[in-house]
């Protein structure tokens, strides 16, 4: 029976994702715009949407952003959903960047003098097997989400800032293991390529045309992330409002409580740290492709720290908050290189900001990190909502504009 | 909706009087500090069996015993025959008992909805993929079992506090909608520890008629802790008075009354206890 426009006459449709049509249209809106700011200046119908496009540095960015929030609300399923603080996500992000890159990328191989008999010789310095996007992938996420699985007994008997430290631990751990497996990682300062991004011969690392329009490398895995993010972001949202999604919460709100309701704590906690390091490893294997390197020395502390503050400041416990802070993080360095550069009638409003390493009362890398200290401060005690919540507030401002209530 | 929350809660067809609970002289105790010192009792279902006594007497201590939460040095528990002595807190749920706590215990971040859906929790029977993809069954399930929350939701009244955070609900609400989300859970125990605590007049007579409804209607088990004597007293089929964790004087809600150890136990006087392990 079809009674009011937008009335909710059953069950389903008032737990629904879009619960109105006016919500279901904005969210197109929403995904053309992303496409067309993708497809960018190769669009040759419309040509005044040329300015709207990304290009150049902005588009790789953009390419490290979507995948950056695959992995965001991976963390925010652990820790936003589960309230289980994990300082440890750089590991599962390495893990699966490894992983990734062991199983689809390229192997680096160097002719080396055998001594005992003087001639030339292949030595394999870092393993690769080439296989296909859609084996290594998967892969990636599965490795790490087994990795979660054995770290996530830990996760039973601890909570808080114990968590975070055996966590924390997990990180070093994990560095250690990435510079010392130099046949898999390549080494310090040393490297290897990462998994081709090859889909049944589609090479989305390579420049080329796609049903008639000519795509960037970037531009194809900016779609390839786009699509993942789309189908990784409507899974997550699923889990979070079913009866996982809840028993989760009711974990992070009062755990004992939870036991009580019925809910086994230890087998909660897992299915968190087990899905939240599926995503990560996912995340961490194609957040390098774009550049086809990677290096040990990447999954530390402050790659775990950048995680934190893209959820902290997009929103705890919200996916499209998890892709907000993802993007703001993402382009936080380019934020303050645009800053740095700025003039308002002739003076340098930001002239403390130096370009140079050098000189200068702060240099670049400095601001970047002073500012993701102070904005992790700010949204904590401002808006502990982060975007999302100013988002919100946004929505609700024009909902009921002109009035005030 | 009514007849479909009986329908889901209505436990299995035993009569009345049939024990649920029995609990034979249990002992806890921390380090020095005896909080349990020889409690038995049975409650049977169909039956307000309700503990009391001082502060600190040990009754939410028995509800910690009973859920799993602590396990007492001595003694038995057994719930329909499944011993309880050392089962984690969630499979004691799972059998049939459900809870409300002195301290509210919801999760405040979550909706009235969503805290009794939580109630629900062992009867939405889907698992994790299942839930990420949400269709078929996961739908289904949750479709079915938000028709028993809507039930609850209309038993207690609390229709127009469905969608609001829980933090944001005034006190007696909040009360109501704990006493909800272990209706949900359909269990054949319910153990309800100060329902009225902190109440005005009005709402401890509203959780007062949920009380002899959800008897009625449902025929449980219920085993209440409560500090108003007027309510235990009217509401109680069997009273148990407790001291120190020692019993002092099992019966009707009559005899307690006017039992001398019981008064003087109140007023803080010398009273006999009975022994550890005696006839409670």
């Amino acid at each position: 029976m079809r009674l009011r426009p937008g009335l909710v006459a059953d069950y389903r449709s008032d737990v629904a994702i879009f619960r109105s049509n006016v919500q279901r249209f904005w969210f197109a809106v929403l995904l053309v715009a992303v496409v067309l700011l993708g497809l960018g200046g190769t669009l040759p119908l419309i040509p005044g949407l040329v300015d709207f496009s990304l290009t150049g540095d902005l588009l790789l960015i953009a390419v490290s952003a979507v995948f950056a929030s695959i992995g965001a609300i991976g963390l925010n399923i652990v820790t936003g959903f589960a309230g289980q603080v994990s300082l440890g996500h750089a590991f599962f992000l390495g893990l699966g960047a490894f992983t990734g890159a062991v199983l689809g990328g390229s192997e680096v191989t160097r002719q080396v003098v055998d001594l005992s008999t003087g001639q030339f010789v292949e030595k394999t310095l870092v393993v690769g097997y080439q296989l296909d996007l859609s084996i290594w992938l998967p892969a990636a996420g599965l490795v790490a989400a087994l990795a979660g699985l054995i770290v996530a007994p830990v996760a039973f008997r601890l909570r808080g800032l114990y968590l975070a430290f055996v966590t924390l631990g997990l990180v070093f751990i994990g560095d250690h293991l990435f510079r010392e497996a130099s046949i898999l990682t390549g080494g310090v300062g040393v490297g290897r390529p990462t998994g081709v991004p090859s889909l049944f011969g589609f090479r989305f690392d390579q420049d080329g045309e796609f049903f008639g329009i000519f795509l960037e490398k970037e531009q194809k895995l900016f779609f390839l992330g786009l699509v993942l993010l789309i189908v990784l972001g409507f899974v997550a949202k699923n889990l979070a409002r079913s009866r996982v999604g809840r028993a989760l919460a009711a974990i992070r709100d009062r755990d004992i409580a939870a036991e009580m309701m019925g809910i086994p704590l230890a087998r909660y906690k897992m299915i968190a740290f087990v899905v939240s390091s599926f995503y990560a490893g996912v995340a961490g294997a194609l957040l390098y492709s774009a550049i086809g390197h990677l290096e040990p020395g990447t999954f530390n502390l402050l790659l775990s720290i950048e995680f934190i503050a893209m959820v902290l400041i997009g929103g705890v416990s919200t996916v499209s908050g998890s892709i907000m802070g993802a993007v703001f993080i993402t382009f936080l360095p380019k934020m303050v290189k645009w800053l740095a550069g700025i003039t308002v009638f002739g003076l340098d409003p930001f002239f403390f900001i130096s370009d140079s390493p050098a000189g200068g009362f702060v240099n670049l890398p400095q601001m970047e990190l002073i500012l993701f200290g102070g904005l992790i401060v700010v949204f904590l005690i401002l808006e502990p909502l982060g975007l999302y919540g100013i988002w919100i507030r946004i929505r609700n401002y024009w909902k009921a504009w002109p009035f005030s209530y | 909706m009514r007849a479909q929350l009986l329908h889901e809660i209505l436990p299995a067809a035993v009569p009345d009087g049939t024990p649920l609970l029995e609990i034979h002289d249990i002992h806890l105790s921390f380090a020095g500090v005896k909080a349990i010192d020889g409690v038995s009792l049975t409650v049977r279902r169909g039956e307000v069996f309700a503990v009391i006594g001082p502060n600190g007497a040990g009754k939410t201590s028995i509800f910690n015993c009973i859920s799993g939460v602590y396990r007492p040095q001595r003694g038995s528990l057994s719930f329909e025959g499944h011993d309880l002595l050392g089962m984690r807190p969630d499979r004691v749920a799972d059998l049939g008992v459900a809870r409300t706590f002195q301290n509210i215990e919801l999760f405040p971040q979550l909706t009235v909805l969503d805290n009794l859906m939580l109630g629900r929790h062992q009867h939405l029977r889907y698992g994790t993929p299942a839930a990420m993809v949400r269709i078929g069954k996961a739908a289904r399930e949750e479709a079915r079992n938000r028709a028993v929350v809507e039930g609850i939701v209309e038993f207690l009244d609390i229709q127009q506090h469905r969608k609001s955070f829980v933090a944001m609900l005034p006190y007696g609400i909040q009360k109501r909608v704990e006493l909800g989300r272990a209706l949900a859970m359909a269990p054949r125990l319910l153990l309800l520890d100060e329902p009225t605590s902190g109440m005005n007049l009005e709402e401890t007579e509203d959780m007062a008629r949920f009380i002899t409804d959800i008897r009625r209607e449902l025929g449980i088990g219920i085993l209440l802790v409560d500090h108003d004597m007027h309510l235990v007293m009217d509401l109680a089929d069997t009273v148990l008075a407790i001291d120190f964790g020692r019993p002092i004087a099992v019966g009707k809600p009559r005899e307690i009354q006017s039992n001398q150890d019981v008064i003087r136990a109140y007023l803080g006087q010398e009273h006999a206890v009975a022994d550890p392990g005696g006839s409670a």
